[in-house]
């Protein structure tokens, strides 16, 4: 009797592992279908019937995607609002957020709520605000101008509140005691007992950057400052119909978050985890 | 002891200081500013005269308005709803899974969140082309007609919903996961002990147990479907984006296609207001969730 009640639990339960299976392929299908489709010349692309592999692979559209548009400059300012937003949002977090757990000042609980509020605002509906100020300080169509308004992300200062919560006080009275200065506190004993958040919070906050599209879409006009999200849609003109060359600029701006992803698949699932206010 | 209390409150300043002053500049001052032009008749850039309420009042008889409105309220109950079911039935098939494999099976479900909205657009743009996309093909073989999905005022919101669940549901099903593991496995063992059906197992113990994990993702889900734009305005490219207008794409056209910042602040701060009410509901849900579980 049980021993049948058994055998049928695991009989669905292999249906349910096989369905799941299959799901998953038909989730990703699309993304190979882009792939696939980039690495095909383009009498093949547009052929009236499915080919799951090329025919004659190539990667003709990748050479005409590198050579006819500014995709490279594109590559650059992403680069360099990606990694400076990041370095700054983590720098600046990380101070924030150890001040408020570690330090007794006035105002500390305010500046918490401050910090917890904001995750109220919708940054979407501060874009006509935004241009205004970052025109006013003519940083329109540079780096600085598309960094300014992503170097708040509230949730970082929250996740390493959290962290430096954790470590017993006697860790700084002691430091105290020993005369050592207040950043060495921060920077010798507190950031090194921290390196995996904040490697975890680094690659998330890379990742949010290079895929953001609302304000550098706005921030920018001119066509060589773009960032390589905007830039790949800006430009069909370029393009005309060759969906293929299309793809192998969107298989291009997708590679670095895909890579980052794949290499570091367990620190962004954590991280992205923790910024939901889950502890993982 | 007094000086060293002193050195303390100011290390504290020039700790906080750098992110006070970038959060002072890019979020209190632009919420301010975006409250004050709202009653002027500003141009994006430059000063206009004060007209009270005049840009609120406007937006009642706008038809613009209440179609972004409406667009914005069909979108997200296109997305929220099923984009939190299609989640949980993922992970709950993934949880399943074991090292290595579910490892695997959670990147594929995983992948598009972590993609560039752009390069999301331009995938399923290619894999729902009219003329030689993918989907158009099976459309074919099922000897379906083939619809025009991105240029139809039909299909047009139903089919960016259908994409952005795709794109967005990796982390909710993270989220889940994480609830799922959080149930200890002898509430399971005690259920199979009592030959407790699947179906009698997930109703009596894994929903009720998830249920704060399903509020979060729910409302998180709830308040980035309200600021719809992107892929709004990409799939709309050579289409006609006022059939599909919502809300920040309106704040978008007014501020930086018409040069009405006034008028397009007015829709910000319906916005702002509607994403405020909205959170402080949620973090009241979040409390009360919290209370019942002690």
């Amino acid at each position: 009797m049980n021993v049948i009640a058994v055998q049928r639990w695991n009989f669905w339960g292999g249906v349910i592992t096989a369905l799941t299976l299959v799901w998953a392929i038909l989730w990703a299908f699309p993304l190979y279908w882009g792939v696939i489709s980039s690495l095909k010349p383009d009498d093949e692309v547009v052929r009236p019937y499915i080919e799951l592999w090329p025919e004659t692979p190539t990667l003709e559209n990748y050479i005409s995607a590198l050579t006819t548009t500014q995709i490279g400059a594109w590559y650059v300012n992403s680069v360099a609002v990606a990694v400076g937003v990041t370095i700054i949002t983590i720098f600046i977090s990380m101070l924030c957020g150890y001040a408020i757990s570690q330090l007794r000042f006035p105002g500390r609980i305010a500046l918490w709520w401050l910090i917890l509020a904001s995750f109220m605002v919708p940054i979407s509906a501060l874009i006509i605000n935004h241009f205004v100020l970052v025109a006013n300080l003519g940083l329109i169509n540079s780096w600085a101008g598309i960094m300014l308004p992503q170097l708040i992300h509230p949730v970082i200062i929250i996740v390493y509140k959290q962290f430096f919560d954790q470590v017993p006080k006697d860790f700084r009275e002691a430091a105290v005691m020993d005369n050592a200065s207040e950043f060495g506190i921060l920077f010798k004993i507190y950031m090194p007992m921290n390196w995996g958040v904040t490697t975890a919070l680094s690659i998330v906050c890379f990742i949010w950057t290079w895929n953001a599209f609302l304000w550098p879409f706005l921030s920018v006009t001119r066509t060589e400052m773009m960032t390589i999200t905007v830039g790949i849609t800006q430009v069909n003109d370029a393009f005309g119909v060759y969906y293929a060359r299309q793809l192998s600029a969107a298989v291009l701006a997708g590679l670095p978050v895909a890579l980052a992803y794949l290499f570091f698949q367990r620190r962004v699932t954590e991280a992205i985890t923790l910024s939901a206010g889950i502890k993982g | 002891m007094l000086r060293n209390f002193r050195t303390e409150r100011l290390v504290a300043l020039v700790l906080v200081a750098p992110f006070l002053a970038i959060y002072l500049l890019t979020f209190v001052y632009p919420t301010v500013q975006m409250f004050r032009i709202s009653f002027t008749d500003a141009p994006l850039i430059g000063t206009g005269r004060w007209v009270g309420l005049d840009n609120y009042l406007r937006l009642d008889n706008d038809p613009m308005f209440r179609r972004a409105l409406w667009n914005t309220a069909y979108f997200v109950l296109m997305t929220v709803v099923p984009g939190t079911l299609i989640a949980l039935l993922i992970a709950l098939g993934v949880s399943r899974l074991k090292g290595r494999f579910q490892s695997i099976v959670l990147a594929l479900f995983f992948l598009p969140y972590i993609l560039p909205v752009s390069v999301v657009y331009l995938i399923w743009d290619w894999t729902l082309n009219f003329q030689f996309g993918i989907a158009m093909h099976v459309l074919d073989w099922l000897g379906i007609p083939r619809v025009p999905v991105f240029k139809s005022r039909l299909w047009f919101l139903p089919a960016v919903a259908g994409v952005t669940i795709w794109w967005t549901a990796g982390f909710s099903i993270l989220l889940f996961l994480a609830g799922l593991r959080s149930i200890p496995a002898e509430i399971y063992e005690a259920a199979a002990l009592d030959n407790s059906t699947r179906w009698t197992t997930f109703r009596r113990i894994t929903w009720p147990l998830l249920w704060p994990i399903t509020s979060l993702v729910f409302t998180i889900q709830l308040i980035l479907q309200l600021k719809i734009f992107d892929q709004v305005y990409l799939f709309s490219i050579g289409g006609r984006p006022n059939d599909n207008m919502v809300l920040v794409y309106y704040v978008f056209q007014k501020a930086f296609q018409q040069n009405q910042g006034g008028r397009a602040a007015a829709v910000a701060v319906t916005l702002f207001v509607l994403v405020v009410v909205v959170s402080v509901l949620q973090f009241q849900l979040l409390r009360f969730a919290e209370r019942r579980r002690r």
